[in-house]
C-alpha cells in the first residue's frame, strides 16, 4: 500500500484538522475533539471511481450526518472506514491512530463499530445470543477455557455479568420482550433496534450507522432517534448515513454532503440547506 | 421469555467455584436436558429391539439365536459409535461454523494411516510401521489430521462454500490416491523404513481391549456366556463376538466423550462466535471477532476428531486399505448429520443411529430375512433375465429374487431418495428446529419477576 | 455468477507470486523435457535426476491422448459449467449423467450391431451376463458405423429425458433454495442414478467395442479411428454450441441468465424455459461425452462417470465457471496434464496432479485462468 502524501494541496477548511494529524499521526496528543478523520480517501472498482479524494472529520460527541444522492459513494466510504473494503489510497484515522487497511475486527476492537444498511442480524440466533456475542474481551472465546473444567468457572462468572448487561441493554432499547426469539423472526424495524443494541454491547467509542431508519415504521423510527439522542447525551459519537433529508436536517448538528465520490460541502444543517452546490447536486438527480 | 427447552446447560443459580460435589458435577457435565437423554434412549431401545426382531424373524428361536442377536447388536453399536463420532465432528464444521467440508474421509485416512505408520510393527505382512507404542500412534494420527486441516484451512477458508466443498473433496481424493500409490510406498520404505503398502493396504496394531481377554477376568467374562443345557455345554455368545462387542462399547464411551466436548463448545462464548460465523461472517468481524482464528481452530479440532474417529473405527480392524476412504464414506456421514439436523449435537447422534440402523444395516437384514423365509428360486444373474419373465408371463418371482440379490444397490438408491426428500421437505432434520442456545449460562432474566414485561 | 465473498486480500501480490511460481516450474519442466529429448541425464538428490530419456514419438502419443481425454472433459464440462452458472449449484450428479449416456447409448448400439447374434436383453443391458464377446458383436466405427451413430443419438436423447425428469422432481421444487441445498440434493441424485444403473446393467467392468481394424494409417500416421471419431464429433458439437450461444435468441437468453438471474427475470426472459434448455443441452452433451468416452476406452462400468466428475470439475474451474470456452480450454489443459505429466510422475499420481491443479486454481484464481480473455 503506497502512502499518499496528504500534507500537500489541502484546499479548504478541512486542511487545519488533517494537517495537524499529519504532523504527528500516531502521537498520543491527537486532538480528542475529532475522533474520526478521513483524508483523501479513494476507492475504485474496476474502472469506476466510487470514492474520489474524500476528506472529512467527525467531532467528538456529535451526531454527524453523511448524505448525498444515490451513488455518491457514502456506503463505499463507510466500508472503507470500517475495513470491509480496502481503499486504494488515502488515510483513515481513529482517535489519532491510523486504521487504514486494518481488518474489520481490528477496527471494531478499537471502538469504531458499525451497523449495516440492510440489517444483518444473525437470523438463527436468538436476540439474547445476538447481544451476548457482541461484548469484547470474553475469556470464554478461547477454546480451552470453554472446555477445560477448572477454567470454565470464570467463563460462567463472566457470562453472568454479561447477561446482566444484556438485559439492561434490551430494556434500554425496549426489545426485552423479544429476547428469546430468533433474530430472523423480527420485523425490519426491530432488527435495526437489535443491531443498534448489539453494537452498543461492544462498548464502542463511536458508532457508524448505515441508514438506520430505512424501512422502519414511524413509531420505531421515533424510538430509535430518541435512543440515539440519549446515547449522544452520554457522550457517544455518531456518524450516520441517511437518505431521509428531513431526519438529517432535524437531528444532526453537522452534515457532510458527498457527491460523485467526494465531499461537496460540510457544515451545520442550516448552512447546508442553503448551499447552492448541494441544491444543484440534488436537483441534478431529481430528488 | 418463551419456555424453550434447550437453553443453557448450567442453571443460573449455581455460584461458580462452589466446591460442593454438585457444583463440580454441574461444571463437568452441565445439565443435559432430560428430553435429550430421553430421545436418544428411546431411539436406541427402539432400534436395538428392531434388530433383535430381525434376528428372530430370520432364525427363530434356536441355540444360535443369542449369539446372532449379540452379533447384530455388536455391529450396530460399532457402526453407530463410529458414525456418531464423525457426525459430531462434521457438525462442528458444518452445523456450527458453516464450513462445508466434504473431505471427511481424507482426514480420517490421515489419522488412521499416521497411526499405522507410527505403531504398526516393522515386520508386518503388508505395509510397515515404526512399531512405536499405540498411544503415540493415536495422538500422532490426531495431530497429523489437524495439521493437514491447517494446511488446507489457511488458504481455503476465504473461498465460497461450494468451492470449499470441491477443494476438500479434491484433497481427500489426493490423500486416498497417494496412499494407494505403490511408488510412494516403496520410496518411503527404502528411505524412512515405513510404508503404506499402497493398494494392498497396511496391517494395524491389535485392539487394546483384546489384551483384556488374555487375563483371568477376560476369560471369566467369556465363560459367563457358556451355559449348561441338559448336560451339554452351549456357547450362547461366541468369544470373538464378546471381544469385538467390548471394543464397540469402548467406542460408545469415547463417542459420549465427543458429545461432551462438542456440547461444551456449543454452550460457550466460543461456540457463539462459531454460530455467528455460520450466520454472517462480516457481522462477526464487525463486532471485533477475528474470524480467521476461530475458523482455523475449529477446522483443526474437527479434523483431529475425524482422525480419531477414523482410528477407532477403520483403525481397529487389524487391517486397512485406501478403499475404506472413498468419498462415499463422507456422504454417509453427511446423511447422518442431515437426518439429525445440522447444528444440533444431539441431532447428530440420533441421525447417526437412524442412518446406521435404518438406512445402512436394515436393508441387508431384511433382504436376509426374505431370502431365508420365502425360499425363492435362485436369482437370475442379470436384470434382463429377471425382467423377461415379468414382462412376458407376469412372473414377478425372478425379479424379486434378483432384487434381494442386489439389495446393496437398492440401499444406495434408498439413501439417495432419503437425502433428497430431507433436503426438500425437512432441511432442518429431526432436531435442527431446536435452539441450542450458545451460552455458558441460562440466559433467562435472572432473579426478576415477570411483572416488568 | 455469484459474488466471491472474500475478505480483504492483496490480489496483485499473490497473482505475481503464482505467475512467478508457474513460470519457474514450467521453465524447469520445459528444460527437463528438452534434456530428455536429447537423452541427457544428470543425477540430482535422492535418486531424482534431471533429464532422462523420452522419445519424440512417445511424447507425441501422450500429447494426442491428452487431447482426446481433454476433449471429453471439455465436452462434459460445457454442461456442468452451464448448470453451475445458470442454476447456481455444483451438480455432483453430472458424472453419472455421463454414465447414463454411456450405458443407454451402447445398449442401443450393441442392439443394432449385434442384432440376431444374441438375445435383446443381453445386448440392451450392454453385455450383462454371458453371451457373445465384443469382437463377435462388432460394434466399431469400421464394421457398424450406423450402430455407433444411432447409439450416440440414443445416448443424448435418453440422458436428456432422464435429466429433465430429475429436474422436474428434484430441483424444480427447490428453485429458490441456496446452492448448498441443491448440491446436497445432487449428491442424492448421483447415488440414485449410479445404483439404478448398477441394478439394471450389473457391476461388472465389461468390454464393449470391437477394435478390429480400427487402427489405420491416415496420411502416413497411424491413427485409432475411434479416437478420430471422438475428436471429430466433440469438436463439431463444440462449434455447434458456440453458434447456438452466439447466434440464437435462446443462446443470448442463456448468457443473460448466467450473468444475472434477477436481471434476466425482470427483462422478461422466460427463465423456466431457459432452465429446461440448459438441461437439454447440458445433459445431451454429458450423455454423448460418456458415450464417446466408452468408444475411446472400449470398456465401461457403472461408476466411470463418477470417476470422471472431479476431472470435469477441474476443467470447469480452471476455465472459469460459466464460460463454455473456458470449460473446453480447461478440459484440454487437464487432459494434457493428466497424460503428459506421466513423463515426470508415476502413473498412480497423475490424477492427483490434476486435482492439485484444480485446488490451486480454486484457491488463488477462483475466476479461472482464462478470465478476462473471453466470455460466454
Amino acid at each position: 500500500m503506497s502512502e499518499p502524501d496528504i500534507s500537500a494541496e489541502e484546499t479548504d477548511g478541512r486542511a487545519a484538522a488533517t494537517d495537524e494529524a499529519n504532523v504527528e499521526p500516531e502521537s498520543a496528543g491527537a486532538p480528542a475533539d475529532t475522533p474520526l478523520r478521513v483524508a483523501n480517501l479513494r476507492k475504485t472498482f474496476g474502472g469506476i471511481v466510487a470514492v474520489d479524494d474524500a476528506s472529512f472529520a467527525v467531532e467528538a460527541g456529535s451526531l454527524t450526518g453523511l448524505i448525498g444522492p444515490n451513488g455518491a459513494g457514502k456506503s463505499t466510504t463507510f466500508n472503507c472506514i470500517t475495513g470491509a473494503h480496502k481503499p486504494d489510497s488515502g488515510r483513515v484515522e481513529f482517535q489519532g491512530e491510523r486504521i487504514t487497511g486494518l481488518r474489520p475486527d481490528q477496527i471494531a476492537n478499537r471502538g469504531l463499530v458499525r451497523t449495516f444498511q440492510i440489517a444483518r442480524s444473525l437470523e438463527e440466533m436468538t436476540v439474547l445470543e445476538n447481544l451476548m456475542l457482541a461484548p469484547k474481551g470474553q475469556i470464554g472465546e478461547t477454546l480451552w477455557r470453554s472446555v477445560v473444567p477448572g477454567a470454565r468457572g470464570k467463563v460462567v462468572a463472566q457470562e453472568e455479568e454479561l447477561r446482566e448487561r444484556v438485559w439492561e441493554t434490551l430494556e434500554f432499547f425496549e426489545i426485552d420482550h423479544l429476547a428469546g426469539q430468533t433474530a430472523g423472526s423480527l420485523s425490519g424495524g426491530q432488527r435495526k433496534l437489535l443491531e443498534m443494541a448489539r453494537a452498543m454491547m461492544t462498548e464502542p467509542d463511536m458508532l457508524l450507522l448505515d441508514e438506520p431508519l430505512a424501512g422502519v415504521n414511524p413509531t420505531l423510527e421515533h424510538k430509535l432517534l430518541a435512543r440515539i439522542h440519549d446515547l449522544q447525551d452520554e457522550g457517544y459519537t455518531f456518524l450516520l448515513v441517511e437518505h431521509d433529508m428531513d431526519v438529517i436536517m432535524q437531528h444532526c448538528e453537522r452534515v457532510i454532503v458527498m457527491h460523485q465520490g467526494s465531499v461537496l460541502a460540510e457544515g451545520e444543517p442550516s448552512v447546508i440547506r442553503n448551499d447552492e452546490r448541494v441544491i444543484e447536486a440534488y436537483l441534478g438527480e431529481d430528488v | 421469555m418463551t419456555g424453550e427447552s434447550g437453553s443453557g446447560p448450567e442453571s443460573g443459580g449455581d455460584p461458580p467455584g462452589d466446591g460442593s460435589i454438585r457444583a463440580v458435577f454441574a461444571d463437568m457435565f452441565g445439565r443435559i436436558e432430560r428430553s435429550d437423554v430421553l430421545i436418544v434412549a428411546t431411539a436406541m431401545v427402539a432400534v436395538y429391539t428392531l434388530f433383535m426382531i430381525f434376528v428372530l424373524l430370520r432364525l427363530g428361536i434356536t441355540t444360535g439365536t443369542p449369539n446372532a442377536i449379540a452379533s447384530a447388536w455388536r455391529e450396530l453399536t460399532f457402526l453407530f459409535a463410529a458414525y456418531a463420532m464423525l457426525a459430531l465432528a462434521l457438525n462442528l464444521h458444518w452445523g456450527y461454523t458453516g464450513l462445508f467440508n466434504i473431505g471427511v474421509a481424507g482426514f480420517m485416512a490421515v489419522g488412521v494411516y499416521t497411526m499405522a505408520l507410527l505403531s504398526t510393527s516393522p515386520d508386518a505382512v503388508s505395509g510397515q510401521g515404526l512399531g512405536l507404542p499405540l498411544p503415540i500412534g493415536v495422538i500422532g494420527g490426531m495431530i497429523a489430521a489437524a495439521l493437514v486441516g491447517l494446511v488446507a484451512a489457511v488458504p481455503a477458508l476465504r473461498v465460497r462454500a461450494d468451492y470449499f466443498a470441491i477443494v476438500t473433496l479434491g484433497l481427500s481424493e489426493i490423500i486416498r490416491l497417494s496412499l494407494n500409490s505403490r511408488t510412494l510406498s516403496d520410496w518411503t520404505r527404502d528411505r524412512f523404513g515405513f510404508a503404506t503398502g499402497g493398494g494392498s493396504g497396511i496391517d494395524l496394531p491389535a485392539r487394546p481391549t483384546d489384551a483384556l481377554f488374555d487375563t483371568a477376568a477376560g476369560e471369566a467374562l467369556i465363560d459367563l456366556f457358556v451355559v449348561r443345557i441338559g448336560g451339554e455345554e452351549v456357547t450362547l455368545v461366541a468369544a470373538s463376538v464378546i471381544r469385538r462387542f467390548t471394543w464397540a462399547l469402548v467406542m460408545l464411551g469415547i463417542m459420549i466423550g465427543f458429545y461432551w466436548l462438542l456440547r461444551r463448545i456449543g454452550y460457550s462464548p466460543f461456540g457463539r462466535v462459531l454460530k455467528s460465523i455460520r450466520e454472517d461472517e462480516l457481522v462477526a468481524q464487525s463486532l471485533g471477532k477475528d474470524t480467521r482464528i476461530f475458523k482455523i481452530k475449529v477446522f483443526m479440532l474437527g479434523c483431529a476428531l475425524m482422525g480419531l474417529g477414523g482410528i477407532l473405527w477403520q483403525g481397529s480392524q487389524g487391517f486397512v486399505s485406501p478403499d475404506s476412504f472413498r468419498p462415499i464414506v463422507t456422504f454417509y456421514v453427511f446423511v447422518a448429520v442431515i437426518i439429525g439436523g445440522s447444528g444440533s449435537n444431539t441431532g447428530s447422534v440420533v441421525g447417526a443411529l437412524f442412518f446406521v440402523s435404518l438406512l445402512f444395516l436394515a436393508p441387508r437384514r431384511i433382504g436376509g430375512i426374505v431370502d431365508a423365509r420365502l425360499d425363492l428360486i435362485d436369482a437370475p444373474g442379470t436384470f434382463a433375465g429377471a425382467a423377461d419373465p415379468l414382462v412376458s408371463v407376469f412372473n414377478a418371482e425372478p425379479m424379486l429374487a434378483y432384487t434381494i440379490d442386489n439389495i446393496s444397490a437398492l440401499q444406495f438408491i434408498l439413501l439417495g431418495i432419503v437425502l433428497i426428500l430431507i433436503v426438500q421437505n425437512r432441511p432442518d432434520g429431526i432436531m435442527g428446529h431446536r435452539t441450542e442456545t450458545a451460552a455458558a449460562v441460562d440466559l433467562n432474566r435472572p432473579n426478576r419477576g415477570e411483572e416488568d414485561e | 455468477m455469484g459474488i466471491v465473498k472474500h475478505t480483504i486480500t492483496n490480489r496483485p501480490s499473490t497473482d505475481a507470486l503464482v505467475v512467478g511460481f508457474v513460470a519457474v516450474v514450467g521453465g524447469a519442466l520445459l528444460l527437463d523435457l528438452l534434456a530428455r529429448f536429447a537423452a541427457i541425464e544428470i543425477p540430482l538428490l535422492w535418486g531424482i535426476t534431471f533429464g532422462g530419456q523420452t522419445t519424440l514419438a512417445s511424447f507425441a502419443s501422450l500429447l494426442w491422448s491428452g487431447i482426446v481425454v481433454g476433449l471429453i472433459f471439455g465436452l462434459a464440462g460445457i454442461g456442468l459449467s452451464m448448470t453451475y452458472s445458470i442454476l447456481n449449484f455444483a451438480n455432483f450428479s453430472h458424472g453419472d449423467l455421463l454414465t447414463t449416456g454411456a450405458f443407454t447409448g451402447w445398449g442401443a448400439a450393441l442392439l443394432v450391431a449385434g442384432w440376431g447374434l444374441a438375445d435383446v436383453g443381453y445386448l440392451l443391458t450392454v453385455r450383462a451376463g454371458s453371451g457373445p464377446g465384443p469382437t463377435e458383436i462388432g460394434a466399431s466405427i469400421v464394421s457398424a458405423p450406423l450402430a455407433v451413430a444411432i447409439g450416440a443419438l440414443v445416448a443424448a436423447s435418453l440422458t436428456v429425458a432422464v435429466a429433465l425428469a430429475i429436474d422436474r422432481t428434484v430441483y424444480k421444487p427447490m428453485r429458490d433454495r441456496g446452492g448448498i441445498a441443491l448440491l446436497i440434493a445432487s449428491i442424492g441424485v448421483a447415488l440414485i442414478l449410479r445404483y439404478v444403473i448398477q441394478f439394471i446393467y450389473g457391476s461388472r467392468n465389461r468390454g464393449i467395442t470391437s477394435t478390429e481394424g480400427v487402427r489405420r494409417d491416415v496420411l502416413g500416421v497411424s491413427v485409432n479411428l475411434h479416437d478420430l471419431t471422438l475428436v471429430i464429433i466433440a469438436v463439431s458439437l463444440m462449434v455447434a454450441m458456440h453458434l447456438l450461444l452466439q447466434r440464437t435468441k435462446l443462446g443470448k437468453a442463456m448468457r443473460a441468465m448466467a450473468d444475472n438471474k434477477d436481471l434476466a427475470l425482470v427483462t422478461g426472459i422466460p427463465t423456466e424455459r431457459v432452465v429446461q434448455a440448459t438441461w437439454v443441452l447440458g445433459a445431451g452433451l454429458a450423455g454423448i461425452s460418456g458415450y464417446l468416452y466408452v468408444l475411446e476406452r472400449g470398456t465401461a462400468e457403472f461408476n466411470i462417470g463418477w470417476f470422471l466428475l472431479l476431472f470435469i470439475f477441474a476443467a470447469v474451474i480452471l476455465g472459469g465457471i460459466g464460460s463454455i470456452y473456458g470449460a473446453i480450454a480447461g478440459g484440454l489443459v487437464i487432459g494434457l496434464v493428466h497424460e503428459v505429466s506421466l513423463i515426470w510422475i508415476p502413473s498412480d499420481f497423475n490424477a492427483a496432479a490434476a486435482f492439485a491443479i484444480m485446488i490451486l486454481v480454486l484457491l488463488y484464481r477462483p475466476e479461472g485462468i482464462f478470465a478476462g480473455v473471453s466470455t460466454a
